[in-house]
């Protein structure tokens, strides 16, 4: 085991670990935002840099430095390693940089995007974000379009996280669509208008970071503050069938997988409790789901407006 | 002051691009000498010894890189050689491939021996379509006399050397991007750590090297690292090759030694010879569009008042307050007719264009700099776009996954730094500046 | 200004002459058993070298000689910019447009063709056999101002020689710089 301090805080980890991981451990403050690193996803990480933190010291052995901040999801810590994330004021002024430009060609479209209220780039901005844009430009601008007829692509909104990208390359055996172009023209696309079909293709919507990949099945239903989030599960054949049913009433709006505090799918028995398309899409009747109780949702939330009224609805599991 | 050629000794001899020429010239010589006298150790040895630094524009120590390569067993090497010469100012690569394409088929097998790799290939940039053709023909020439192939020279010693092409991407000289580009895909720079010497193409350990520090390792193993530090000055050792353009009398490529003057090299009758149309000299970038832009009394000048001289330290002095680098080696010169402004949006269009798009600030940083530097161009700015630039700039700077987001920094930085009234006056002068230029700008006094 | 990626549609099949086959399986050996995708970028040189230019067919044929998935060539192809994914004309003329050349009037030289050719930057003569287009960087900066059609550095470049150039490329007289 190695041991690292996060904003003083000891931690001690396996080798290899990365600073985000290891801060992770920690919990709380300590814990960087990532808008791309996906732990379920390997490979993911690196790209968006609103991770990045102060490496103040590097290790015991060599306890000098490092003269740039360093992406926490991509960089093992080191025995004695010295990381500074919210205590440091150069990593919260290039934070907020980071998500300058992460907003400088966003559409800030929030009040007709479906994924307001569980944006991570709405809480980023929150957090990190300064009231006024500095951005006078034109922004680019894509027309949004169908990824198949379940799947809705605003590429407008896309951060390019590539974590899309790697949910096709790695759960499903045929990846239509990719980044394309580069540098600031670089978007998601299939090129060719080609459907995305295939059983675990709607994945890429609980992974999208924003409101860029958006279920089709919802679209325009209603503003997620408004459902009922609970816990779920049917018996599938395709995948584990424990999901999270958004309800209005005895009516399911729209079916998602279950997301950990850092809006990851859940692992459940150890594995990533990914969803089939037919879960997720197709199952709209209650009928068809075991429900078990309400999710529990973060207070601070927009979600959980109004959800802590009663005490009927008693939590199946407690999240942080 | 006496200039050896360590690299373009035999340019002037007719034919030497052919292999029998170049053969007649003491070509292949070394590789015989390493291959039969020297074990890869002692050729690492002398690389070490040389004090040779990176040509492609970071300067790492050449022996020290080789060093790091990880050697499991059962695994391949590869060493790589970088000819994806594409940072605007530099076209030494080119040139010394062109002329000499053997010295670099020589050297890539004499440096494959010394790492150990049985397989090397040449990435070179797409435009550089038929400089391709011409390596090729090399390297065919190469096997048929044996050098390369099973064997060579009955040493033993097996090796393939593959030259293949880039599409059009300036990010590919950036090694990891390079490799991704290899192996057939996007050039995205890879998220380091691992670094390629432990895990580069197809996850095998590589060296990646320049064009230029390759062939340098023949003259290197030929006369002793020693006698190759003794050249220069200091941590400056050997000859490089300087592409100097812009408007100078005559721009073009010279293998100059290490430590000579810039004076001497702008304005001596055997290098540039003075700023082209009697006009004087505004400013100079010295290593390459990256490198920050150095206004006239602080080209030949340090601002201690010393000699600039030719060397990575020299060009360095001052920092990026009054210094800048020697980088690839690509030397450009602005005159006084050039407008500092224009040159800065020019320069920051290309990085736009070439950023790979994969990590936000340089994505968004460099296409928000490119669109300010327009405005500020086209007499549209206002006097807060400049402080806007200089903190897009800063945001960008040390937070990119790659190199890309400071060489797209660093200009922008440096030429607000010295030539701020300049960006000034297109802002005050909006008409006035699209008629003519603003010319030169006065040393500041220093008290 | 809006945009999404709509490539143009061409249905009419590819047909990859013999020779070009041939130079393809050549290139795919170069590189070791399972790592022919290192060859996509010869693939694309040579097909449009043939070809022209870049179509959708043409990529789903790489992929298929490949044995890749047909986003993994639209990947690559889109993001290197020497490969032409819409139809040129016969000679495309690339100016260099950056810092070193336009020290020495790559601007100038631009707008000349231009004029000349009667079309603007990214447009094709009537008569289809001029495409002008831009370039960052060619690596020619000491030999400016210039431009490249078919793999062929034309450096030093005055009104007077790109008229004469025009000239010759009309005529034919001028042989591909490679491939």
């Amino acid at each position: 085991m190695v041991k690292v301090t996060i904003d003083g805080i000891e931690v001690s980890v396996e080798p290899g670990t990365t600073i985000l991981n290891a801060a992770r451990q920690i919990g709380g403050d300590a814990v960087p935002p990532a808008m791309c690193y996906y732990s379920k996803l390997p490979g993911t990480g690196g790209k968006c840099r609103t991770c990045l933190v102060e490496v103040a010291a590097g290790s015991a052995a060599d306890p000098r430095p490092l003269p740039k901040l360093v992406a926490s999801c991509s960089t093992p810590v080191q025995d004695g390693m010295v990381v500074n994330n919210k205590t440091s004021e150069r990593v919260h002024n290039n934070r907020g940089g980071v998500v300058e430009f992460l907003l400088a060609n966003h559409p800030l479209d929030c009040p007709i995007c479906d994924q307001a209220g569980e944006c991570h780039l709405q809480d980023l901005g929150y957090e990190h974000g300064s009231a006024k844009t500095r951005y006078e430009e034109d922004r680019r601008t894509f027309d949004p379009i169908d990824i198949g007829n379940k799947i809705k692509l605003h590429m407008n909104r896309c951060i390019l996280c590539y974590r899309c990208v790697f949910v096709a390359n790695q759960l499903t055996d045929k990846r239509v669509h990719g980044v394309l172009h580069r540098g600031e023209h670089a978007e998601i696309s299939t090129y060719i208008q080609e459907a995305v079909e295939n059983d675990f293709s709607g994945n890429m919507i609980d992974v999208c970071p924003v409101g860029a990949l958006t279920d089709r099945t919802f679209r325009f239903k209603s503003r997620v503050w408004f459902l009922k989030p609970m816990e779920a599960e049917r018996s599938c054949t395709k995948c584990c069938g424990k999901a999270v049913v958004w309800m209005f009433g005895n009516e399911i709006y729209r079916v998602t997988a279950r997301k950990d505090k850092y809006g990851e799918v859940e692992a459940i028995d150890q594995k990533t409790a990914w969803l089939c398309n037919d879960c997720r899409f197709e199952k709209k009747d209650a009928s068809e789901w075991n429900i078990l109780g309400p999710r529990v949702i973060n207070r601070q939330s927009v979600i959980a407006q109004g959800k802590y009224a009663t005490t009927i609805d008693k939590p199946v599991k407690r999240i942080g | 002051m006496n200039n050896r050629k360590l690299l373009l000794e035999h340019l002037e001899v007719p034919g030497i691009e052919g292999i029998d020429v170049y053969v007649k010239h003491g070509g292949y010589n070394t590789l015989e000498k390493a291959l039969k006298k020297m074990s890869p150790e002692e050729v690492v040895e002398e690389v070490k010894k040389s004090g040779l630094r990176g040509r492609g524009g970071a300067g790492f120590p050449t022996g020290m890189k080789w060093s790091f390569l990880a050697k499991p067993e059962g695994i391949p090497r590869y060493l790589v050689c970088n000819a994806d010469e594409s940072e605007p100012g530099t076209f030494k690569d080119r040139f010394l491939m062109e002329k000499i394409p053997h010295l670099l088929v020589e050297a890539m097998v004499l440096s494959s021996y010394a790492l150990g790799a049985n397989t090397s290939y040449i990435y070179i940039r797409g435009e550089y379509m038929y400089l391709l053709e011409i390596l090729e023909k090399a390297i065919q020439e190469a096997y048929a006399k044996g050098f390369l192939g099973k064997n060579i020279m009955g040493s033993g010693f097996d090796h393939d050397l593959v030259v293949t092409p880039g599409g059009g991407a300036y990010i590919c000289g950036e090694e990891t991007a390079l490799l991704e580009s290899l192996e057939g895909k996007r050039g995205n720079p890879r998220i380091k750590p691992p670094f390629p010497a432990v895990k580069g193409l197809w996850g095998c350990p590589t060296v990646v090297n320049n064009v230029e520090t390759i062939a340098a390792v023949v003259s290197i193993v030929r006369d002793g690292g020693e006698a190759y530090a003794a050249i220069g000055i200091g941590k400056s050792t050997g000859t490089k090759l300087i592409s100097a353009c812009g408007n100078l009398v005559r721009p073009g490529v010279y293998e100059i030694e290490l430590g000579m003057t810039v004076e001497e090299f702008i304005y001596g009758d055997d290098y540039c010879r003075g700023i082209a149309n009697g006009k004087k000299l505004k400013a100079c970038v010295p290593g390459g569009s990256s490198v920050p832009i150095l206004p006239h009394y602080l080209v030949t000048k340090t601002a201690a008042g010393e000699d600039r001289l030719m060397t990575y330290e020299s060009l360095a002095d001052g920092g990026f307050k009054t210094g800048s680098m020697l980088g690839s080696g690509g030397f450009i010169v602005f005159d006084e007719d050039q407008c500092i402004v224009r040159n800065t949006w020019n320069f920051t269009r290309f990085y736009a264009h070439e950023s790979c798009g994969q990590c936000s600030p340089c994505r968004e940083g460099t296409g928000w700099m490119e669109k300010v530097l327009h405005r500020l161009e086209t007499g549209k700015g206002q006097l807060h776009d400049i402080d806007l630039l200089a903190d897009i700039n800063k945001k960008i700077e040390g937070n990119t996954i790659c190199p890309l987001g400071d060489a797209a920094a660093w200009p922008v930085a440096a030429a607000i730094h010295h030539f701020r009234e300049e960006f000034e006056w297109h802002v005050t002068h909006p008409e006035e500046a699209q008629t003519r230029n603003y010319g030169l700008i006065q040393q500041p006094v220093v008290a | 200004m809006s945009h999404t990626t709509q490539p143009i549609r061409t249905t009419e099949p590819v047909n990859f002459s013999e020779a070009l086959l041939g130079k393809m399986d050549r290139a795919i050996q170069q590189f070791p058993e399972g790592k022919q995708k290192s060859a996509i970028l010869t693939l694309l040189h040579l097909a449009q070298a043939e070809l022209g230019w870049i179509s959708v067919p043409t990529m789903d044929k790489i992929a298929e000689i490949l044995h890749i998935q047909a986003i993994e060539v639209y990947e690559v192809a889109t993001f290197y910019t020497m490969f032409h994914l819409e139809p040129v004309g016969k000679y495309v003329f690339e100016v260099c447009r950056t810092g070193p050349c336009m020290l020495v009037g790559s601007d100038q030289l631009i707008e000349h063709i231009g004029q000349r050719l009667n079309i603007g930057v990214g447009e094709t003569t009537e008569d289809g056999l001029f495409t002008l287009k831009t370039a960052e960087c060619l690596g020619g900066c000491g030999y400016g101002p210039l431009l490249q059609c078919r793999h062929r550095f034309h450096e030093h470049l005055t009104p007077e020689k790109v008229d004469a150039l025009i000239e010759q490329y009309r005529q034919g007289t001028i042989e591909p710089g490679a491939l």
